[in-house]
């Protein structure tokens, strides 16, 4: 094996663009899980949007379009979970998994005749000088406008929920939606604003792998990547730092592991390609373990809410 | 304006009727799916849901329809008794592979011996791998409250790297030069799983499945333990006051899902599979998920939906072969299905109420 042939900076560089996709959904995810509604259908509306935005992308040629259409693909998947879950009160667990299931297969439906093909991709944003400086400017300065983009939303998420009036009144409708149906607050549509909005942010991370990480298109490309950034929401303890934090971390195992099988390490591949998966489990008995967990979650997750009067 | 008022008690009429209409609807649905792809809608539906039944070619897609059904109905019946509980296991896919695994692993071990006792020592280990993979989630949420929805499904890619490495890798028949896949277990008499009743499509997963329909009826009808889990899942803080050790629940209904799903496993990879290749993981695991729901999670109804989600896989290739109609646009059909189903659900729970100006 041979470890020399892995540069630092170009790790560092990777594991942002791995990151990306997962971090976009947590995020989106996270705020709806603030709202008190688990949807568990991020795999679904991931897929969507990749599948939406590689076909908006092929079809005008522009990427910027691909991702508006991948946004709205997601949204437009999560309403249907919210139609479902706030209008119907169907069961919000049951539901997510539906959706995960409708989006693999409507998905690899929409993209038939789109596999194989390739995507006008994103470029990277050219600084100038600044772009050219040795490691910063590769890790810094040396990105497509989505990861920027992505950074910008933690800080804009975590400014809202925490300085906003509008972000109170979510965080109070996913804490009680009793007391803020009782308020005054329209709990429902609250919700359905913060699902539609995690569903666009799944959209335009199932887009960011379909456009600029493979860039291709293929049956299932997420590959569990919706489902890990569930597990992020749980690891980031209901925190948009610590999602970027956890989505960061994940993104590292992954490129790490790719490093690690193309320097030829003796690992078999299979534990490689696995790895992450099984860091997933392990970080979140990890925070499982650590006392007073129960408390983070938002009150009233996963709860349906039925307003009797 | 259109309100919702909740029943006193579900209505038994709409939770009997609710999954037909489901159908009914995804039917309505599929028409336009269809149109919109091009195909002649009825012929699509007709290709879909009589000719394998009552076509021509019904000797041959009869037998497929039990063969389809088996996996589905073991898989979903076990996975139903948890979804009862709140218990989630969404990975049965997992369990599915690594029954698959153990058991073929525990046979080759003797290849090429010929005892009759072969067959029955790999259903052994094929339940026990099943139930090894779905004790991991479980033990951990026991232990330390992990959420055993993602640990399950986190699972399901670790199998299925399992998968690949034994396939490729520790599995690999060795007279086969350099080609992956372990040796056909279905063309060796000591572990093949063959058709019990020539053209029925029946094998020993068919009777497995029979046996745990029987078995999960039993239980969630005339003993404590189901009544436990019927309890645990309609009400969780009652079920702890009245002394329920949800612990052992969890552990019970995640190590009887996956012991089904582990056995559906073996029963496939020695039968209709054959062997242990990369591409064996087939996704019976998450559509037994929409077979359950759609079984309205009771045993017997699980069996009628088991075929019925058979016919969606029959027919579906019957329509890929002759009309060219994607492999995907069943999937997306059977998704649809599942929504429909939790859709028309709000009315067994709630009335619907036409609201007349303010009679507060």
């Amino acid at each position: 094996m041979d470890l020399s042939s892995i540069s630092p900076t170009l790790l560092i560089a990777s594991l942002m663009v791995a990151a990306t996709p997962i971090l976009l959904a947590a995020l989106g995810e996270m705020v709806v899980e603030k709202s008190g509604v688990l949807n568990l259908g991020v795999e679904g509306m991931m897929i969507m949007g990749a599948v939406c935005g590689f076909i908006a992308s092929v079809e005008s040629g522009s990427p910027w379009l691909g991702f508006l259409m991948a946004a709205a693909g997601g949204a437009v998947m999560a309403l249907l979970f919210g139609f479902l879950t706030q209008v119907l009160l169907s069961n919000q667990v049951a539901t997510g998994l539906a959706l995960t299931l409708f989006g693999l297969g409507l998905s690899a439906l929409l993209g038939q005749g789109y596999v194989g093909i390739k995507a006008n991709s994103l470029g990277r944003i050219d600084l100038g000088w600044l772009s050219d400086l040795p490691f910063v400017g590769r890790v810094v300065f040396g990105h497509d406008p989505i990861v920027y983009l992505s950074l910008a939303l933690v800080a804009v998420v975590w400014a809202f929920l925490k300085y906003t009036r509008a972000g109170l009144v979510l965080r109070a409708v996913g804490e009680s939606h009793n007391a803020a149906h009782a308020l005054g607050y329209g709990v429902r549509h609250v919700r359905l604003m913060a699902i539609a909005f995690g569903g666009a942010c799944a959209g335009l991370g199932g887009a960011y792998l379909s456009l600029v990480r493979v860039p291709q298109w293929t049956e299932g490309m997420t590959a569990g990547a919706g489902w890990i950034a569930l597990a992020i929401v749980v690891f980031a303890s209901w925190r948009a730092g610590r999602v970027l934090a956890g989505a960061y971390l994940f993104g590292g195992i992954t490129v790490l592991q790719l490093n690690l099988q193309t320097a030829g390490a003796s690992v078999p591949v299979e534990l490689l390609s696995a790895a992450p998966y099984l860091v997933t489990i392990l970080v979140l008995v990890l925070i499982s373990l650590r006392a007073g967990r129960a408390g983070v979650a938002p009150a009233d997750l996963g709860k349906p809410f039925h307003a009797s009067t | 304006m259109i309100r919702l008022e909740r029943r006193p008690t579900p209505s038994r009429a709409w939770g009997a009727a609710s999954p037909l209409l489901a159908v009914a609807l995804t039917m309505v649905a599929g028409v336009l799916m269809f149109a919109a792809l091009g195909k002649d809608p009825v012929e699509a539906l007709r290709t879909i849901f009589w000719d394998p039944v009552f076509g021509e070619f019904a000797w041959y897609f009869r037998g497929q329809l039990l063969v389809k059904a088996g996996p589905l109905i073991l898989i979903a019946v076990g996975l139903a008794m948890g979804f009862r509980a709140g218990v989630w296991n969404i990975g049965a896919e997992g369990q599915y592979i690594v029954g698959a695994i153990c058991g073929a692993a525990a046979g080759l071990a003797f290849y090429p011996s010929d005892s009759w006792l072969i067959f029955p020592f790999m259903v052994i280990c094929g339940a026990l791998g099943g139930i090894a993979w779905g004790m991991i989630p479980a033990l951990l949420k026991v232990k330390f409250g992990t959420n055993e929805i993602l640990v399950s499904l986190m699972l399901v890619y670790v199998a299925e790297n399992l998968l690949a490495s034994a396939a490729v890798g520790w599995l690999r028949n060795p007279d086969a030069v350099g080609f992956p896949g372990s040796r056909n277990l279905s063309r060796w008499d000591a572990s093949s799983n063959l058709e019990l009743i020539a053209g029925t499509g029946l094998h020993w997963g068919g009777v497995a499945a029979i046996i745990a329909v029987i078995f999960a009826y039993v239980l969630l009808t005339r003993h404590l333990m189901g009544f436990q889990i019927r309890l645990a899942g309609a009400a969780p803080r009652a079920a702890r006051f009245g002394g329920v050790n949800t612990a052992r629940l969890v552990v019970f209904c995640l190590g009887f899902s996956g012991m089904l799903a582990g056995l559906a496993g073996l029963f496939e990879v020695t039968g209709p599979a054959g062997q242990v290749s990369i591409d064996f993981a087939s996704g019976y695991g998450f559509t037994a998920i929409i077979v359950a729901f759609l079984g309205r999670l009771n045993p017997l109804g699980i069996v009628a939906a088991g075929l019925l989600m058979a016919l969606t896989y029959v027919g579906g290739e019957a329509a890929s072969a002759n009309l060219g109609l994607p492999g995907a646009a069943i999937s997306a059909f059977q998704g649809m299905l599942l929504f429909f189903l939790l859709a028309v659900d709000v009315l067994t729970n709630f009335r619907v109420r036409i609201w007349q100006g303010a009679t507060a």
